[in-house]
């Protein structure tokens, strides 16, 4: 069992990698073997991170103590080999995926599955490069991980075809090769100044840099950090966005709705370890007044997208800016506290998103004009297997009653998570990143940048509040021919399942803001994080498992 | 050596910042393509120039850190390779079908703006 045990770590990576690679070894006609295959994995991974959770609040102290645990992949010690590290940071967004990844997999059973090859297989693999960038100890294999996700991203956004797909698609596809060069080309400046790439290796050794190489290494992780805003979606780097998000099949778009966090997650990660390297804190893009400016640029330009998008689904994209703008401004803040205040917002607005995206669509659905993009036919002949179509929608499950009143419900928690109202985890999130920023100092020496995230989180928030109003009343007061849909029980359930979690989150906020309060202070203490990966050793196999193989 | 190595970086960044910026797709994944060479180039040169330093420890020689070039340039530059020609040859299946369900090769799949840029 604890030989299990001690593999934990790299499962989030494995899981998904073999399901999606086996399901490629099923014709595209046999796809119930392939939604049971993709099923099994995802359920597995969402156990596999609950547990991780688990270790990572310091329940396995003999094996791994302080609940950082370390997984040295080939079994080379630290800065030779490559490592996976799992922290309470790890841990969370970890969890945060596995469910959003459940819930859009359930939803896109119903038709979204149908609408393309290998759907399955590039959800799986996009799930992998997610797990993988959070768990991720080097600073290279970020790049793999995100390559992973990025390429199965490509795969994903063109899920369904259409125009607009395609031309959304393509911009997505330039912009971030583009971003993955600027990346490349930060992590090798590193390497050259540093001689590391491991980030725990490289947060002990830039303290001892020549001045000369210091320089260099300052520039290469800005560089890094430019690429790191434009994963997270930050202005003036995000105008590819809501076009791309907006244009997602929405199962797709829901799960991407926590790709911009791996920004955000790199961000604090990097960022956290080179604080501890230097006097005068971390380089430029990862703690300074600069991430805040960046974050209320972001803030603002998802403000208005908000109030003047027209369709649903480039509203709900608008907000995945205007979060990544509040997260942004709150991390560029600092101040104690706030990093676990900003962490309980991300976990929010990434559930909140997430289940808005389904929601849009099937809220579409209850119009009869507009532009419809799911009614846009596909083309066969990219299908290798065309599949059945002939199979009637209504045996994949039973229609719910009250489709309406549950789409208006949902359609109100949404806007209330959003804009941040009460009693939703909105809220309480919104509400912990304005307490934190007051606790910044005594109330007579704020300074005024305190007062410019209150002015701009609150205003964004009204502005939301407009915003989504308006959609609702035109969405479900003011046509006149609304066809009251049919939802089918998987359809709804996710929707309802990601609602429901974010009132668990309000109703337990404080065993929630617990785990990520330690979160938040771990990573303002790296120095635990950099003992226990450089002071791992390889796993041993004891002489009893020895004497087992040779028997 | 140095100052030639630089050189050519700088040149295949530069033309493939401008053609990254133009308006037909095929002249973006050019740009994009040449751009890749550069950081190839890039991440090589990251490992510092060495005429005839072997990545191997060689048995025969000492085990001297400066007869030797770096190796782990070199295996990220394989990775990196791999992984740029792969998104390429994406880009280029998202290009073919911009192509034929727009019916032209502007970015935006746009034909008034098309034909005010020509």
């Amino acid at each position: 069992m604890s030989i299990w045990l001690q593999h934990l770590p790299v499962f989030p990576v494995v899981i998904p990698l073999v399901a999606g690679a086996a399901m490629l070894l099923f014709a595209e006609a046999r796809r119930t073997t392939r939604t049971v295959i993709a099923l099994i994995a995802t359920l597995a991974n969402l156990a596999t991170a609950v547990a991780l959770a688990y270790v990572a609040s310091g329940a396995m102290p003999e094996m791994w103590p302080e609940g950082i645990a370390v997984y040295l992949l080939g079994g080379w010690k630290a800065p030779f080999g490559i490592v996976l590290v799992l922290d309470r940071l790890s841990a969370v967004m970890l969890m945060l995926n596995a469910v959003l990844a459940l819930t859009s997999l359930v939803y896109a059973l119903a038709r979204w599955k149908k609408m393309g090859p290998h759907f399955q297989s590039l959800f799986q693999f996009l799930i992998m490069g997610v797990n993988g960038a959070f768990l991720t100890g080097d600073l290279f294999n970020l790049f793999v991980f995100v390559e992973v996700l990025l390429a199965a991203s490509y795969g994903l956004v063109l899920h369904g075809l259409g125009e607009r797909r395609v031309k959304a698609g393509l911009h997505y596809i330039a912009i971030n090769l583009a971003g993955s060069f600027v990346f490349l080309i930060g992590v090798s400046l590193i390497y050259g100044a540093t001689g590391t790439l491991n980030m725990a290796d490289l947060a002990a050794r830039v303290p001892a840099l020549a001045q000369g190489d210091r320089v260099l290494f300052e520039t290469g992780a800005a560089i890094l950090g430019i690429a790191f805003l434009l994963k997270a979606g930050a202005w003036p780097l995000n105008f590819w966005l809501p076009a791309a998000y907006g244009a997602a099949a929405p199962p797709v778009a829901a799960v991407f709705s926590i790709m911009t966090k791996v920004g955000v997650y790199a961000l604090l990660r990097v960022g956290s370890l080179l604080s501890a390297s230097s006097v005068s804190g971390a380089p430029a893009p990862f703690n300074d007044g600069w991430l805040f400016c960046i974050g209320l640029a972001t803030l603002a330009l998802g403000t208005a997208g908000m109030l003047t998008a027209q369709q649903s689904q480039r509203l709900v994209a608008y907000c995945v800016v205007a979060s990544a703008g509040t997260l942004l401004m709150a991390l560029g803040l600092g101040g104690a506290g706030m990093k676990s205040a900003a962490l309980f917002y991300l976990v929010s607005s990434v559930l909140a998103t997430g289940a808005f995206f389904m929601l849009s669509e099937m809220i579409e659905r209850t119009q009869q004009f507009g532009e419809d993009i799911a009614a846009e036919p596909f083309e066969p002949s990219v299908l290798e297997d065309p599949p059945d179509l002939t199979l009637p929608d209504e045996v994949v499950g039973i229609a719910i009653p009250a489709a309406m009143a549950f789409l208006g419900m949902s359609f109100i928690a949404c806007a209330l998570l959003i804009t941040g109202l009460p009693p939703l985890s909105g809220f309480v999130a919104k509400f912990l990143i304005l307490s934190a920023a007051l606790t910044t100092g005594p109330l007579e020496t704020l300074p005024g940048s305190v007062w410019v995230l209150w002015a701009a989180v609150l205003g964004s928030s009204l502005a939301g509040i407009i915003a989504l109003c308006r959609m609702g009343v035109r969405l479900f007061w003011s046509s006149d021919d609304i066809v009251t849909p049919r939802l089918r029980v998987i359809e709804a359930a996710p929707v309802a399942v990601l609602l429901l979690l974010t009132v668990g989150l309000a109703v337990e906020a404080g065993p929630a803001t617990d785990y990520l309060g330690l979160a938040g202070i771990s990573l303002s203490s790296p120095q635990i994080y950099i003992d226990a990966v450089l002071a791992s050793n390889p796993l041993q196999v004891s002489s009893h498992e020895i004497e087992g193989i040779g028997q | 050596m140095e100052i030639v190595y630089a050189l050519a970086i700088g040149v295949l960044t530069g033309s493939g910042v401008w053609l990254v910026l133009r308006p037909r797709t095929f002249q973006v994944i050019m740009g994009l393509s040449l751009l890749s060479y550069a950081v190839n180039l890039f991440i090589f040169g990251m490992g510092r120039l060495a005429v005839g330093g072997a990545p191997i420890i060689d048995a025969l020689k000492q085990a001297d850190p400066s007869l030797y070039d770096d190796p782990v340039p070199q295996a990220l530059v394989l990775t990196a390779i791999v992984i740029g020609f792969a998104t390429t040859a994406l880009f280029l299946v998202v290009l073919l079908a911009s192509r034929g369900l727009t019916g032209n090769d502007h970015v935006d799949g746009d034909r008034d703006s098309d034909e005010a840029e020509s």
